[in-house]
């Protein structure tokens, strides 16, 4: 809903409305030009150390991604996996590019984020916050604050069937 | 010793099994599957010996009578484990009361962190009749390596992660290797396949 209009904003106007949600302690899902869509942690059993985080991002303008904090989390790292001949290829990553208006899909078969080193299990249900570093072509870096709701570590498939818009 | 006598022992029971076919087991070397790979050539995972959550040493011999599926994987793997594992767990309702028979199999590929006790909860989220198996790291090595399966850590900032191999491995009632599951098949295919080995043996 913020978005929306957000998005009819100019982007001084529209950085100024940011400034007022933030004032007003509004949470928004989306910051700055970025959309995030269907953002979900996978729970965890306790002892478990790490887990993947899962999302959709679409950016405005040509951006990229540079990396993510949680305070669940001690590291939190941007991976690829990557299936060639049945193995599963995984590589930390140093950033993602987003193209403009292109929806950049972070799920299990290929972006993710890692939350490494959790400060403790994350059950099911869990809203998980995380704050995305994103960088847009004209150099303006921005943090977007997004909240991630904890799936069951048996879901059986991965995101976007159905994920939730907002919270 | 004890190995090459379970060994001899499992050959023995083969051999009385193909007399008649008692247990209706067909000694057919070959079979066709609709999406998995027959495997039923090759000869792998027959010595590895691990231990499960309880510290019970286990080998492929002490899951007679059931259909074993293993699968090689990480708790910390955020991807392609849990899809797999819950793909198993999906296959084993599908299947219906031959369900019964199939036995998941978690071979971890990371034993340095992944210990007992986060093994036995991680593999029971998804059904309280899977099994986990771990050993040394010598010995996760040498069960990879009688698979055929490939993994690397992979360093990731102060910590790493692991690329593997996904396939799934079935072996018949009598512990015959004969079906290759790839993670990109669907429970329903896999389901389909997995009855075709049932009614081999």
């Amino acid at each position: 809903m913020n978005l929306a209009i957000a998005r009819n904003l100019s982007f001084r106007s529209f950085k100024a409305a940011l400034l007022g949600l933030a004032l007003a302690g509004a949470c928004s899902s989306a910051w700055a030009q970025t959309v995030v869509d269907g953002a979900w942690v996978r729970a965890t059993v306790p002892g478990q150390p790490s887990t993947g985080a899962f999302l959709t991002l679409t950016a405005s303008t040509a951006s990229t991604l540079l990396g993510a904090q949680s305070p669940v989390a001690g590291t939190v790292q941007i991976h690829q996996s990557s299936m060639k001949d049945d193995v599963m290829r995984m590589l930390p990553v140093e950033q993602v590019p987003l193209p403009a208006g292109t929806p950049v899909v972070f799920d299990t078969q290929g972006y993710h984020i890692m939350l490494i080193d959790l400060k403790q299990q994350v059950k099911e249900g869990d809203q998980v916050p995380l704050t995305l570093t994103l960088v847009d072509d004209q150099g303006t870096r921005q943090t977007l604050d997004v909240t991630a709701t904890a799936r069951a570590l048996n879901q059986p498939d991965h995101a976007g069937h159905d994920a939730h818009h907002g919270h | 010793m004890t190995d090459s006598l379970t060994r001899r022992r499992l050959l023995a029971g083969i051999g009385v099994l193909s007399l008649g076919t008692l247990a209706g087991c067909s000694d057919s070397n070959k079979l066709s599957f609709k999406y998995g790979k027959d495997l039923s050539n090759q000869i792998l995972g027959r010595t590895f010996r691990l231990k499960d959550t309880q510290g019970n040493e286990k080998t492929l011999s002490s899951f007679r009578g059931m259909m074993p599926m293993v699968f090689f994987g990480f708790t910390q793997c955020p991807a392609v484990c849990p899809t797999t594992l819950a793909r198993a767990a999906q296959i084993k309702k599908l299947m219906g009361r031959d369900g019964d028979r199939l036995q998941v199999i978690f071979i971890s590929l990371d034993p340095e962190r992944d210990t007992p006790q986060v093994l036995d909860a991680y593999v029971k989220i998804f059904d309280p009749t899977f099994v986990a198996l771990s050993g040394t790291l010598e010995q996760t090595a040498a069960t990879a390596k009688e698979f055929g399966v490939f993994y690397e850590k992979i360093p990731a900032g102060p910590t790493y992660t692991i690329s593997h191999t996904s396939t799934s491995f079935v072996f018949d009632s009598r512990g015959t290797l004969r079906l290759g599951l790839s993670q990109s098949l669907t429970a329903q295919e896999c389901t389909e396949d997995l009855l075709t080995v049932m009614e081999v043996c």
